[in-house]
């Protein structure tokens, strides 16, 4: 066969691959990012007993094209006092930190682009380069109410980053892989492997620290309409606030499907017999990031912001202590169960 | 081959750009800016040696949180950049002295690994062979079977400078209202609420 000879050993075919895969992942990642702006809005609504968009389309289904329309169609005004380039550049490091992540998440077994050794400490730097969109954007701005935003948020990523980094210390003690794909495999047979169990707490701890990493409520204190506009991203219109909005999202969508790799078994059916095995892996995969999503959504509609101050007393004060000894705890166990 | 070669070269321009405009630099933001590119494309470096696992550290600790405090730092500080230019000619013998110092430490460390009895073998046996284990395993290893001691002393010294750094900025400030999380939820409604009958007319 010429043609699958092409695509495997011809340099131009492998690029083509890859390029084919990397639009494989985007694509669909865009979308599920407007339907999850859709989602959100609809959730919101039936906790206030409203009915959200419902308009445009079928049960609202074309809101969030007409919405990026709309971003897409606007004046983008950049102020008189900013720093242009980075004001520009801002918005695209937040956008782009969220889709290159994506890279080493396993889908289903082998389907992931890049299956790197150290695929979890791949997304935790990436996840870390996040903070600097909102950081340089608040700088560039040359606008109090930005500024303040991207400092509180500056804050607040690095204190929730570090207990992350423990939760991730914890999960990957238990499955002795730094590789993603390794890690789900590591939870296979059904439910009651995945360490969402054993590791109760550190999901929980996860789960919150990822509301704070990616500002939703009840941290959003970036952003926080009452004191500060629109936080970081006061001074941002048309397509340059859509990238920041997008990022947010995808930023969302990552977190959940980190969390469903480290704790919810990945792409494992939750039980391993006939009718949970005949749905694909990808279908399970998306599915648990859907209810992670969901819980998202779901916290926004019910629980109120914190205090700046509270924020940090959870963060450094309970948080923090709480992994540390968490990872001294599993790495006991584990110790002691192998006989050492 | 040949593109790993373009991408070293291409890495390496970047590093050695960035890490000139870090001091040429005017506004002392796009200095750390610069400097975070640097430390990005180091990372590059490291990726291309195969050292994975070292590249992801750097991007973690260095980017993702030395700088960020780093730009936090220098966006908070009010730098008058020219103020900070006006000594520049009569520091620069200073400067060039420690930057020649520390480049004859590293010529001389170079030297030192490369030519001293038993170095070569001592390269050779720290290799992990390729393939059979990852170079987090390798590091692990080395350093938590060879190096045990040395190790945990240097994360004492961190320890001891984090305390150090702490102990010089706490001030205890007399007549602070601090908030008690445990006291206000055991407050219970009878300590908070009283019912009071008010004269009519009169205060209370």
């Amino acid at each position: 066969m010429p043609l699958m000879e092409f695509f495997t050993t011809h340099w131009l075919g492998q690029l083509i691959v890859i390029v084919a895969k990397c639009l494989a992942v985007t694509v669909p990642l865009l979308v599920s990012v407007a339907y999850m702006t859709l989602a959100d809005r609809k959730i919101w609504g039936a906790i206030q007993l409203r009915r959200g968009p419902n308009v445009v389309g079928p049960f609202g289904l074309l809101q969030p094209f007409a919405d990026g329309l709309k971003l897409f169609l606007k004046e983008t005004i950049i102020p008189s006092g900013a720093a242009k380039v980075l004001f520009i550049i801002a918005p695209m490091i937040t956008f782009v930190t969220a889709l290159v992540a994506w890279a080493v998440v396993p889908f289903d077994d082998g389907w992931v682009i890049a299956d790197i050794n150290v695929g979890i400490l791949y997304l935790f730097a990436i996840s870390s380069l996040g903070v600097y969109g909102v950081i340089i954007a608040g700088w560039a701005s040359n606008s109090k109410y930005a500024f303040l935003g991207a400092l509180r948020s500056a804050a607040q990523m690095v204190s929730y980053e570090v207990s992350i980094g423990f939760v991730l210390v914890t999960v990957l003690l238990c499955s002795g892989s730094l590789n993603l794909s390794e890690i789900v495999r590591a939870q296979t047979g059904g439910i009651h492997h995945w360490y969402m169990w054993p590791l109760l707490p550190m999901f929980v701890i996860f789960f919150i620290s990822s509301l704070a990493e990616t500002n939703r409520t009840p941290f959003d204190l970036p952003m926080s309409e009452a004191e500060l506009v629109a936080g970081f991203h006061t001074e941002y219109s048309a397509m340059t606030f859509g990238l920041f909005f997008l990022g947010e999202y995808a930023n969302m969508i990552l977190l959940s499907g980190m969390g469903v790799v480290l704790f919810m078994g990945g792409w494992h059916a939750p039980l391993p017999f006939a009718p949970f095995t005949w749905v694909p892996g990808v279908v399970w995969f998306a599915l648990k990031i859907a209810t992670l999503l969901f819980v998202f959504s779901w916290t926004k509609g019910t629980i109120p912001r914190y205090r700046y101050d509270q924020l940090m007393r959870l963060g450094w004060k309970v948080f923090l202590p709480f992994s540390l000894f968490w990872v001294v705890a599993t790495a006991g166990v584990i110790a002691f169960a192998r006989g050492h | 081959m040949i593109i790993q070669t373009l991408a070293f070269y291409l890495f390496a321009a970047i590093t050695v750009a960035s890490a000139f405009m870090v001091v040429a630099a005017r506004n002392p933001v796009h200095s750390v800016l610069y400097l975070i590119l640097a430390f990005f494309n180091s990372a590059a470096l490291f990726l291309l040696m195969g050292a994975e696992f070292i590249a992801m550290i750097l991007v973690i600790v260095y980017v993702g949180a030395v700088a960020v405090l780093f730009l936090f730092v220098v966006m908070m500080l009010d730098i008058n950049v020219a103020e900070l230019r006006q000594g520049f000619l009569k520091y620069l013998p200073i400067g060039a002295a420690v930057g020649l110092v520390l480049f004859a430490e590293l010529i001389l460390a170079f030297g030192a690994w490369t030519m001293a009895p038993g170095a070569q073998a001592a390269m050779r046996a720290r290799t992990p062979a390729p393939g059979r284990v990852d170079n987090t395993e390798a590091l692990g290893r080395v350093l938590y079977t060879d190096y045990f001691f040395l190790f945990q002393v240097a994360g004492l010294v961190l320890l001891l400078a984090m305390i150090g750094a702490i102990v010089l900025t706490l001030r205890a400030r007399p007549g602070v209202r601090r908030q008690s999380v445990p006291d206000q939820i055991a407050r219970r409604r009878d300590e908070a609420v009283s019912v009071v009958k008010v004269p009519l007319g009169g205060g209370i």
